[in-house]
């Protein structure tokens, strides 16, 4: 992989401008063949810049729609009453990489910090939109950060963000429904689809789950399921939704399908929220960042759900996976990044970790995570259960080698028109993420990516 | 045995009186019944919109959206609009009002100057303005909306509210609406009177035009006025720094905040943010609707 593929990628990124390359956060490609490091730029910064701009102050914008932020923030200035940060709701997750995205090409208004997702990540590091951290002091942290999110900020031998939160999965479950009619929660997948049909048999208005199709959700299933179909090595991508886990999936869901048990309600829509408070849905299985949703979402469902380890494939099983978590990022072309390190380090690493899970974040951080404070902490929303026993557990336990594509976001916008249609139409789950795969092969020849050769 | 005399009296015949005037309009139970229809369809949302913004977030979602349920929360949502994320929402109705009043103000006084000029003066090209002006008519303001973005890119006001309020300065309806309704407001023999008394043109335009056209700067300035007020597009692509919203793009940012892992669910503030955004709108028609009434009847009739 030369320079000046890199340059050409590049090129045509801030092209693509909304949409741009770059190799893959969970990227493992350590012969450092150029590629890995990518574009990433190094800042020259060492700590002890870090700690001149703390003295010296100033000011900083941070992109983030985070609500636990704003209060981070604020105990940061008190910290440092020189420093102002300014956090800026540029837009929710796609919109903000967006605008991101456009900022970064314009030359203007880029922030100092911003939130991206783990997935979005690998989008950034090779046009060189991030600052690689490790010279700041990031390459002191290994072993801070649960393994999971921790080789999500990595590529090739650069660190560029620090895990902010982690989504290991669970099942959540409204517990009033299960007891109502006298159903077990289920442990495995295979159970899952007999509770299913149970409920919507004992009555029709309640449906296991909602599922319209998306493509974060359906990769997290089949990370579980031990699929891999993404393999990235720098520009080097191959993709594979024929693999035994994916099979598996496919199977379990299809029939979910075919009976018609999975409620045609799109997550995050208002008619969702109704469905969890009212108890039409009756689980959710989704990343350990849900409780705060679920309180300020359905508070008068509080007491109704609970928390379980997420069903397994194979019975007595202990396998998990990620849905969602984010990180901190710096931009290159923010102003200051010394600064931007030192806040990025207080909310990451540093007192701000505190201030944030107490405000119901789910944090990244093994210290924390199994912390005798974090595990015990009863959630009375859940009826008083101590349901980050289950969460941190989940983290421990979550597969590894997973990889998400240089450009996931655009992989997953265009779920719905490809696999998604199993939803909608006659056509198969198996077929469905079959021309999925096509298009995302199609796109990534596009952009000069090597795939699947 | 019967009374004839009652019999007569039904059949003596009576004045015949016309069977419908303007003073007893025709009555029609079909036409009754449509426009009770064409009502309770335009009302139901207005209805649900107050109903809901009393309830608390909780409530919202476990019961029936067309009834009151649960606690009275209307006072408490409003205080909690206004103050939630350090007033963002008070912030945003001022840039909301800064760009009606530059925006709707700026893009009237366009139109009635331009109007009037183009109604009452006569200069080459004239046929060529009104063709262009006719085609404007027909381009909706999102289609251009982009290229808009790109122009201002290029000029460095996007993230400014230059980018706001340029673009709601021109309004092609607006001006050809000031342009017919100056043409037979005014009549020219009054203009003439007015020169011949030695009024200059600008004089002749305050003291006698402009009262004239009144009620026609009134319309379009509602009509301005409602299209910058609700405007989301134009505000949405041009404005990355929530400090600049206008409420369209305020209100839609607390509604996706929602959509998120760790993203409060804030629909009660939504709903109560969008009953207040409407508030101002009503009242403006209420007071203004009088004076736009008179106006629409202008030509219609013979002098």
């Amino acid at each position: 992989m030369s320079n000046t593929t890199v340059r050409r990628l590049v090129r045509t990124t801030a092209v693509v401008g909304a949409l741009a390359l770059g190799v893959t956060a969970c990227g493992s490609s350590d012969d450092g063949d150029g590629a890995g490091g990518g574009g990433g730029a190094s800042s020259g910064l060492t700590p002890a810049d870090v700690e001149a701009a703390l003295e010296e102050g100033g000011s900083l914008t941070v992109w983030s729609w985070e609500a636990t932020l704003p209060a981070a923030a604020q105990a940061f200035m008190d910290e440092h009453p020189n420093v102002k940060v300014n956090v800026v709701n540029a837009g929710t997750n796609k919109d903000q990489y967006t605008a991101l995205q456009n900022a970064i090409s314009a030359g203007s208004g880029v922030p100092d910090v911003a939130q991206i997702e783990y997935y979005a990540l690998g989008q950034f590091t090779l046009s060189g939109a991030l600052t690689e951290l490790g010279s700041l002091g990031a390459d002191q942290l290994e072993g801070t950060f649960s393994p999971g999110p921790w080789s999500a900020v990595q590529s090739g031998d650069g660190i560029y963000a620090l895990p902010t939160d982690s989504g290991p999965m669970a099942l959540f479950y409204n517990k009033t429904v299960f007891d109502e009619h006298g159903i077990e929660v289920p442990t495995t997948w295979e159970g899952y689809l007999e509770a299913a049909r149970a409920l919507h048999e004992a009555d029709p208005d309640i449906y296991i789950t909602n599922d319209t199709g998306e493509g974060g959700a359906a990769t997290s299933m089949i990370w579980q399921a031990g699929g891999r179909p993404y393999t990235v090595d720098g520009t080097d991508v191959t993709i594979d939704f024929s693999d035994e886990g994916t099979t598996a999936y496919t199977d379990l869901w299809q029939q979910l399908l075919d009976e018609d048990l999975l409620a045609p309600i799109t997550s995050w829509t208002d008619e969702w929220y109704q469905g969890l408070g009212d108890g039409s849905l009756a689980t959710l299985a989704t990343g350990a960042w849900m409780p705060p949703n679920f309180e300020s979402g359905v508070p008068n469902a509080a007491g109704d759900w609970r928390a379980a380890p997420l069903p397994q494939w194979e019975e007595g099983a202990n396998v998990s996976a990620e849905n969602g978590g984010s990180s901190m990022a710096i931009p290159s072309a923010g102003k200051n990044q010394a600064l931007a390190y030192a806040f990025v380090e207080y909310l990451n690493v540093g007192d701000g970790v505190k201030v944030r899970t107490d405000a119901g974040a789910f944090p990244a951080t093994t210290a924390d995570l199994n912390s005798e404070e974090f595990l015990n902490t009863e959630f009375p929303y859940f009826g008083g259960q101590k349901a980050n026993e289950i969460f941190a557990e989940s983290a421990a336990n979550v597969g590894t080698g997973w990889s998400y594509l240089p450009y996931q976001v655009y992989a997953n916008s265009i779920f719905n028109d490809t696999a998604g249609q199993a939803y909608i139409s006659g056509t198969t789950l198996a077929d469905g993420l079959k021309a999925w795969q096509d298009a995302s092969i199609a796109y990534g020849k596009e952009q000069g990516f090597t795939v699947n050769d | 045995m019967g009374t004839p005399a009652s019999a007569v009296r039904l059949r003596t015949p009576r004045r015949p009186r016309p069977p419908h005037s303007v003073n007893r309009p025709r009555r029609s139970l079909t036409l009754t019944l449509l426009t009770g229809l064409v009502l309770v369809y335009t009302l139901v949302p207005l209805v649900w919109l107050f109903i809901n913004a009393t309830k608390t977030q909780g409530s919202l979602f476990d019961s029936f959206g067309l009834w009151f349920s649960g606690d009275f929360a209307l006072w408490d949502n409003i205080g909690k609009t206004l103050s939630y994320n350090d007033g963002a929402f008070v912030r945003w109705l001022l840039n909301t009002l800064l760009y009606v009043v530059a925006g709707a103000g700026g893009a009237t006084l366009l139109a009635v100057l331009g109007g009037y000029a183009l109604a009452k003066f006569t200069f080459p090209g004239k046929r060529g303005v009104f063709a262009v002006i006719i085609g404007a008519v027909a381009v909706p303001g999102t289609a251009l909306a982009i290229p808009t973005f790109l122009m201002f890119s290029q000029m460095g006001l996007t993230n400014t509210p230059w980018a706001v309020i340029i673009p709601s300065l021109i309004s092609p309806f607006g001006l050809y609406l000031m342009w017919v309704f100056a043409s037979e407001a005014i009549p020219t023999e009054l203009l003439e009177a007015a020169r011949i008394d030695g009024s200059s043109e600008i004089g002749t335009f305050f003291r006698v035009s402009l009262p004239l056209l009144a009620p026609g700067i009134v319309t379009v300035l509602l009509f301005t006025m409602v299209a910058t007020w609700n405007n989301y597009f134009l505000p949405l692509i041009m404005i990355k720094d929530p400090d600049w919203y206008p409420l369209t793009v305020g209100l839609n940012s607390w509604k996706d905040q929602a959509a998120t892992a760790g993203g409060e669910a804030i629909f009660n503030l939504v709903i109560t943010g969008s009953l207040l955004t409407i508030i101002p709108l009503v009242i403006a028609f209420l007071l203004l609707q009088r004076y736009w009434q008179s106006g629409l009847s202008a030509g219609s009739v013979k002098e």
